[in-house]
């Protein structure tokens, strides 16, 4: 399957801005694998949020305001897949 | 009963005082004999009359002249919206309006006895009218909606200015607060009461033009909010001034701007200034250490505070009377205190400012002040001010972001490095998901930090 230049960065973008927040409140995460549990990872939902808030600064995109029918994501990969629609379907 | 007409003495004693406005000048002495009203005080007197006018200087004049012979002084801030206009008359019964405008424009005006207001002054005699309590209504400074309008007694207004302290001849007073507002209120009354002279804003000018007016004046004791000396401070003609007293009120006044002005002003003394049009002035506090100290509270005195529900609250001679047609009890409690909606905190022997009650951001359920965020971004010494706002979240339904002012061009680790301030002295939820570097940030006429919660 071929993966788009601007699904591969915006993973990279996410994971990025994870490592970012991770680093300023101090926190050591575990590999950040796409079937990590999100919850599971050290980042809180605060963190989360705040990583929400980054990620519409930087991508220009929320998804979770956006869409109407959330599923929220569980999984880094089912959260990076989340934004990836999300841009594609702009 | 003494009128601040009286304090003016005699020619002598006044001889060399001034009022001076951005265009034009007025001399104390000059005011004993001569009238801004035209002649007209006479018709005032007794009445209820709301003071509206366009330049400060004008209303300093009719203030000195209505105190002691109007029933009731209305005074209008110059950012007051005319949609508000008819309903505080109405509330205030005003029967008569001093002005150096032309307000036919306005309708609602319509009716009442109109009295212009010059700094021209003319000849007058004064020997015949009455002399009474004349009563003070001050106007809030809201952000949104109606104007609150409180009564204060002349006594109550003035009964922090003691005699004596900062009271010389030498005194050239600044306030970059206009006077119709609390905060100037109590710097014009504090410079025509002593023997002072004051040096007038003016909403035209630009804080360089008057920190410029400030200096060819040689003014010694100025006045502002900590948002109009963060402005101040960044104008070339900041280190022109002298000042031997610098005063804050009106916002909190948190450690990086009082070193700021420390270290801008070594020579002065520099004191921030709890007041309030509700509460009055409660204390200050000299000691260059931002918030106050504990043993105030539960002190007794001419002043007492007690926290209660985390909010600052005081008794005092010097609160309002209340609000324009209501009881005392809208204003305080049964046993007279002011809740003054300020929330503090104890922290070792000092109480700090956290913010307004009103202003609290709710993140995920914890309250965020704020205030509080602004003064640990403030600490970075290339930020010159900040705003901390809500912003929605998905997640938390709310998140705090920050705007910030630079003192100059952002470099790349300048986030990082407020981030980890914040970090260092604030619980996770008060740290902002978002730091925004803006050119500027909007001070609104009263001289506070425009925000917008309701």
């Amino acid at each position: 399957m071929q993966i788009s230049e601007e699904r591969r960065s915006i993973k990279a973008t996410v994971i990025w801005q994870i490592n970012q927040i991770a680093e300023e409140e101090r926190k050591t995460l575990p590999p950040l694998a796409d079937d990590l549990v999100l919850l599971d990872s050290g980042l809180d939902s605060l963190a989360i949020a705040v990583l929400v808030a980054r990620l519409e600064e930087t991508l220009g995109l929320d998804p979770f305001t956006e869409s109407d029918d959330i599923a929220y994501p569980v999984t880094l990969g089912a959260f990076i897949r989340f934004y990836q629609d999300a841009a594609g379907s702009k | 009963m003494k009128a601040i007409r009286d304090a003016l003495g005699s020619a002598s004693a006044s001889s060399g005082r001034f009022l001076w406005g951005a265009n034009t000048s007025v001399s104390l002495s000059d005011l004993r004999i001569g009238s801004s009203l035209g002649g007209r005080l006479r018709e005032l007197a007794g009445r209820s009359v709301l003071v509206a006018t366009r330049d400060q200087l004008s209303a300093a004049l009719a203030l000195i002249e209505l105190d002691g012979v109007a029933h009731r002084l209305v005074i209008c801030p110059p950012d007051l919206s005319s949609d508000h206009l008819p309903a505080v008359i109405h509330k205030a019964g005003v029967e008569a309006i001093v002005s150096d405008r032309d307000l036919d424009d306005q309708g609602s005006l319509g009716g009442r006895l109109h009295v212009d207001c010059s700094v021209a002054l003319t000849q007058a005699d004064r020997a015949q009218v009455d002399r009474r309590a004349t009563e003070w209504v001050l106007l809030t400074s809201g952000t949104t909606g109606a104007p609150k309008m409180l009564v204060h007694s002349f006594a109550a207004l003035t009964a922090s200015i003691k005699g004596g302290q900062n009271q010389g001849a030498e005194v050239v007073w600044g306030t970059f607060y206009d006077i119709r507002r609390y905060g100037g209120l109590q710097i014009f009354l504090r410079a025509v009461l002593g023997h002072g002279s004051l040096v007038l804003s003016s909403a035209d000018e630009s804080s360089e033009d008057y920190l410029s007016r400030l200096r060819a004046h040689a003014a010694t004791h100025i006045s502002g909010t900590p948002s109009h000396w963060r402005r101040a401070l960044m104008s070339p003609s900041a280190r022109a001034i002298a000042p031997h007293y610098v005063r804050l009120s009106g916002e909190i006044a948190d450690q990086a701007i009082l070193n700021t002005l420390r270290s801008f002003y070594p020579q002065a003394a520099i004191g921030h200034a709890y007041a309030s049009t509700e509460a009055g002035v409660g204390f200050e506090v000299t000691d260059g250490l931002e918030g106050f100290p504990a043993s105030l509270v539960g002190a007794g005195g001419e002043v007492e505070l007690k926290v209660e529900g985390g909010s600052l609250r005081i008794r005092s001679p010097r609160t309002a009377l209340g609000y324009v047609g209501e009881g005392r009890s809208a204003l305080m409690d049964a046993e007279g205190f002011v809740d003054t909606d300020d929330i503090v905190e104890p922290r070792g022997d000092r109480y700090y400012f956290l913010g307004r009650r009103s202003g609290i951001i709710n993140v995920g359920g914890l309250k965020v002040y704020p205030e509080e965020v602004e003064a640990v971004i403030n600490r970075h010494p290339s930020v010159r001010m900040s705003l901390v706002r809500p912003r929605r979240s998905p997640i938390t339904g709310s998140l705090v972001v920050a705007d910030v002012v630079l003192n100059g061009e952002p470099e790349p680790d300048f986030k990082r490095e407020i981030l980890r301030l914040c970090h260092e002295s604030l619980a996770t939820h008060k740290i902002p998901a978002t730091i925004r570097f803006v050119p500027t940030l909007d001070v609104a006429a009263a001289g506070k930090l425009a925000r917008q919660h309701a």
